[in-house]
């Protein structure tokens, strides 16, 4: 016997909304089987994985608090891949975004004005975004693979905060630890709830909204989707591809700067070595699991917060330890893109004499 | 040991695993496949190799056992990218989580364990001639194997038949197809020698370099392995010097902070980086370098019409 | 799928009813863990002193812990659970978890907070940290005693007051044997990252240093000394069995005493919020074995640590010249807390620059 697969006529619609669903489903399935194996009650794992967390007032926030960052990191390299434009550094961009933004509040901390926290916010989208420069001048100037450039960029981001949070930025008055100055007033978001809900959450899910619309009715999604899935006809249709790669990039760099910046002036309040907890790396799951579209993208988003934040239960109730939430995303990820293959593809199974009569033929 | 054969011998090992990683990657591209799961496979090589050495005490049963745990997961990368024909950027980037969440688990109990050590080989004579005498005859076996399998490698693609058809189904696979060579079988078998150089990599990692078991102890270094096949432009002969040049700035580095010349660490640390991207630019501005091999379909799912 | 969800909740709501019932009658205590627990270094240690208080008081209370909490945004949240989940002591054991704890602090007034290696406190919050310097001052008179070179090699992971106080120590005990003992400095910018400890390691032997010491969690530098045949000393645990030929001694955290002591003061109901700077006199460092050694280096190694223990002696006794020829504490006195706290300078003879 043998599994053999047959392009479909037409996109399946069916399976296009069956399939996230399906993939899901098997993720539990699976993760069940593993949390039995490793001699923890499944079924309690589950639970405190992805209800637990839906529970309660303070992890509903938290799970918000730490989607927001996914989802607008998220959409932006939403329309990137669509358009076949490979940004996997975005965590280098949120890092430019950051540091660029936290220039006002490390050089300027006297001026207090709301003034000073919009041009925190422009700044830290316009680090990212030009930090994303480099790659798309690198590709559409001299032919550079995106994908290596984006992602060296990201150590030498990470190195160059480093240096900038031990040496010229080093809060004068906190014994040669490597941190800013503690941001103050206007030079944090505001926030409400029990502290950690902030005004990024806002902008996360009105940027995805827009981008949805964009993407759905406006002429340049129209063109970032010719160009992604067939080059040659875009080129026919006028739509540049350099173009395109700045377009790109500088829509998820900006992105990626303004969630940095937004995660130094709310949840953490200064610079430090570490701002992010990876949140450019899953973001790409994260647009892979939304589906590449901008309203998938925000349920995705918070799905996987659901898995870290369940993922610490877990750890706390349970002693089950934090490498399973990667093992999770990961399986998370490839029944996502195994499910997607039945929109296009239909599965036939062959019989023996069948499949080598087709064999022969083919 | 003089200070400058220590030097080299330093570069040597530190470039040895990006080494084994890239040469199998190599192959993988020049098929026409791009796996960005090399990072994830050689985590799970080091992870394998180390528990199995461990366990039985005998190193050449993990490097056996780390060729075996790279393979596994590129014959799942194999199965979604070919068989399901899922888009292989986001199928790499799935194999390189899971690797590290699965190396991770199944780590979690050889943490902080003194491994065992790959021994060198020393050949008795040889090995103590003076200068060349350490550097030629004294390594570890997996740096001969590194070398052996890159010298194999640039004369299977260029002089043999399997060199032929490997280099047909990644220029074009349509037309491979129409020769009746069976594309989906031969990008099956390169994915599956890239997982296990990726494999040998880790085993290197835990084996040889640093004999034990530490999470995410590949560091990036499946990252850097990937842009030297770029870099290279698919020849192995320039993967090689590429492997040791990059090593080479990674070491000096370190050396000129032991020599105490107040350059920041920060930006010793990024200097291979900046490396990389400078090498990448140069590679890829000179046309003549970068189109001839490139693969043309690298990349691209193939469905056999029917 | 819709039906076994809720049974799923069904069954995890008894578990969790049930857990909170024996939480109710034992003190929680909550620890926030920066890497694995099975680090063999930092980490590592922490959780020995974790599973002491379960080993003395486990009738009393419970432990729990989380591993690889990030120093980001992800901190607060962690620490916040561990309080609402009614843990009554929180230990937060990385310096980039101090705002975080101070911020959770200010919410959960009734719970008592111990971040190590700070310097904000609070009414609920306390500050604790070793004196491990002492400890580096011992193996500095060793490397001195035992080098041929006369050059020792010194891997830093991040120059912070602690590991610059680490190197100054060890150089200024090193000197008290031998004036012109050299000091050469390699920083990987890592706490962790085994493959580039390593190479440090090998670098720095290729420039002439016999003795490997580092300031990183990893037993890579001592591994590689074994194998290059140059001495090295273990960092944070006991790492001889990494190196059985190599290894000279190690400096050891101890937390356990600490740990129990603090636990112990909030079931009797006397924890009060203080700063405590421990050193070997309080238990808090000790050394490992002293082996591979001649017995006249480990007599000297012993005697000093003695002195120290017994107060006798501080490492930072002067006189003591920084690295631009100035004086940081003159004959007959020693450099001041707040310097220490916060040092940013090398002592003369380091072969490095800040």
């Amino acid at each position: 016997m043998q599994i053999v697969l047959e392009k479909r006529s037409q996109a399946s619609s069916w399976m296009n909304v069956m399939s996230p669903v399906l993939a899901i489903g098997l993720t539990v399935i699976m993760g069940g089987l593993i949390f039995a194996a490793m001699g923890k009650p499944p079924l309690t794992a589950l639970y405190l994985y992805f209800i637990d967390p839906l529970t309660s007032w303070w992890s509903i926030e938290e799970v918000l608090v730490k989607a927001g960052p996914l989802v607008l990191i998220g959409v932006g390299l939403a329309v990137c891949f669509k358009a076949n434009v490979w940004n996997i550094g975005a965590e280098g961009q949120l890092t430019a975004g950051a540091l660029m933004g936290a220039m006002v509040p490390v050089l300027l901390g006297d001026w207090q004005s709301p003034w000073a926290l919009v041009l925190m916010l422009l700044l830290g989208a316009l680090g990212g975004a030009m930090f994303a420069f480099i790659p798309a001048w690198l590709k559409t100037r001299f032919g550079v693979n995106e994908i290596l450039t984006s992602l060296m960029l990201v150590y030498i981001a990470q190195l160059f905060l480093d240096w900038m949070v031990r040496g010229p930025w080093k809060d004068p008055h906190g014994y040669n630890f490597p941190k800013s100055v503690a941001f103050e007033g206007w030079h944090l978001l505001p926030m409400w709830g029990d502290g950690r809900m902030h005004l990024g959450l806002v902008v996360a899910l009105v940027i995805a909204l827009v981008l949805y619309w964009v993407m759905r009715n406006n002429l340049k999604g129209f063109e970032v989707r010719v160009v992604g899935s067939a080059p040659r006809a875009g080129a026919f249709a006028g739509f540049s591809q350099t173009k395109m790669v700045w377009f790109c990039f500088a829509l998820s760099g900006g992105l990626a700067g303004l969630a940095g910046l937004i995660e130094v002036a709310g949840p953490i309040g200064q610079l430090q070595p570490h701002i992010s907890p990876n949140y450019g790396f899953t973001a790409i799951i994260v647009a892979f699991l939304g589906r590449l579209n901008p309203l998938g993208v925000v349920f995705s988003g918070l799905l996987l917060a659901i898995s870290y934040i369940g993922g610490e239960g877990v750890q706390i109730e349970l002693g089950i330890s934090d490498k399973t939430t990667q093992v999770f995303q990961g399986m998370l990820l490839f029944f996502i893109l195994m499910c997607d293959t039945l929109i296009l593809y239909r599965v036939r199974y062959l019989s023996g004499t069948q499949a080598n009569i087709e064999g022969e033929t083919s | 040991m003089s200070a400058y054969e220590a030097i080299i011998l330093t570069i040597i090992t530190a470039s040895t695993p990006l080494l084994l990683a890239a040469i199998g990657e190599l192959v993988v591209e020049r098929s026409g496949v791009l796996n960005l799961g090399i990072e994830g496979m050689m985590v799970m090589g080091a992870v394998c190799g180390f528990a199995a050495a461990h366990v039985s005490g005998s190193a050449w049963l993990g490097v056996l056992a780390a060729i075996m745990g790279g393979v596994a997961m590129s014959l799942l990368f194999g199965f979604l990218t070919q068989t399901l024909i899922t888009n292989q950027v986001a199928t790499g980037l799935a194999i390189t989580l899971l690797g590290l969440g699965l190396s991770g688990l199944i780590g979690s109990d050889f943490v902080g364990l003194p491994g065992v050590k790959l021994a060198n080989v020393s050949i008795p004579w040889l090995s103590e001639l003076p200068y060349v005498g350490r550097l030629v005859f004294g390594q570890d076996p997996l740096v001969y194997v590194s070398i052996g399998l890159t010298v194999a490698v640039a004369y299977l693609l260029k002089y043999t038949r399997w060199g032929l058809i490997i280099r047909a189904v990644g220029q074009s696979h349509t037309s491979a197809h129409a020769l009746g060579y069976r594309v989906i079988a031969v990008r099956y078998a390169c994915i599956a020698f890239g997982g296990a150089t990726s494999g040998l990599a880790g085993a290197y990692l835990s084996l040889v370099y640093t004999p034990q078991w530490i999470e995410n102890m590949t560091a990036g270094r499946g990252w850097i392995a990937l842009a030297l096949v770029v870099f290279s432009t698919w020849l192995p002969g320039r993967l090689a010097a590429g492997a040791y040049l990059f090593g080479g700035v990674w070491i000096l580095g370190l050396y000129a902070q032991a020599m105490g010349l107040g350059i920041p660490s920060q930006l010793l640390s990024s200097l291979p980086y900046v490396a990389t991207i400078l090498a990448l630019v140069v590679i890829s501005t000179n046309r003549r370098l970068s189109v001839i091999n490139t693969p043309a379909s690298l990349g691209q799912g193939f469905v056999p019409d029917r | 799928m819709k039906k076994l969800l809720t049974a799923a909740a069904g069954i995890a709501l008894a578990s969790a009813l049930s857990m909170s019932a024996v939480a109710a009658d034992k003190l929680k205590v909550g620890f926030i863990y920066i890497g694995p627990p099975g680090d063999h270094g930092w980490t590592y240690q922490h959780d020995q002193g974790r599973q002491a208080i379960d080993a003395r008081l486990g009738d009393q209370v419970e432990t729990v812990f989380v591993e690889n909490v990030p120093e980001g945004p992800d901190a607060e949240r962690t620490i916040t659970r561990l309080a609402r989940q009614g843990a009554g002591l929180i230990f937060t054991t990385s310096f980039g978890y101090m705002d975080p704890t101070l911020k959770v602090a200010a919410k959960f007034p009734d719970v008592k907070f111990e971040h190590a290696t700070g310097y904000k406190r609070a009414d609920n919050v306390s500050t604790y940290s070793s004196r491990f310097y002492e400890g580096r001052y011992v193996i500095g008179q060793i490397a001195a005693k035992t080098s041929k070179s006369g050059v020792a090699g010194y891997i830093g992971s991040f120059p912070i007051p602690e590991v610059v106080r680490g190197i100054n120590a060890f150089l200024l005990g090193a000197q008290s044997v031998n004036p012109d003992f050299k000091l050469k400095v390699v920083w990987v910018n890592s706490w962790f990252d085994p493959g580039r400890e390593a190479d440090a390691a090998k670098v720095l032997i290729s420039q002439g240093a016999d003795i490997i010491t580092q300031h990183t969690d990893s037993t890579a530098a001592v591994q590689v000394a074994e194998e290059q045949g140059v001495n090295a000393f273990g960092q944070a645990s006991d790492m001889e069995a990494f190196a059985p030929n190599a290894l000279l001694t190690s400096i050891i955290d101890n937390w356990s005493d600490y740990y129990i002591a603090r636990t112990q003061a909030v079931l009797d109901g006397t924890w009060v919020s203080t700063d405590t700077f421990g050193g070997m006199d309080a238990n808090m460092v000790n050394m490992g074995p002293f082996v591979n050694m001649p017995a006249d280096v480990k007599a000297m190694a012993e005697a000093t640590t003695a002195a120290i223990t017994a107060g006798e002696f501080h490492p930072f006794s002067g006189p003591v010249y920084k690295q631009d020829g100035s004086l940081a504490a003159a004959e007959g006195e020693v450099v001041d807390l707040g310097s220490l706290l916060g040092m940013d300078w090398y002592v003369q003879g380091v072969d490095d620059k800040l």
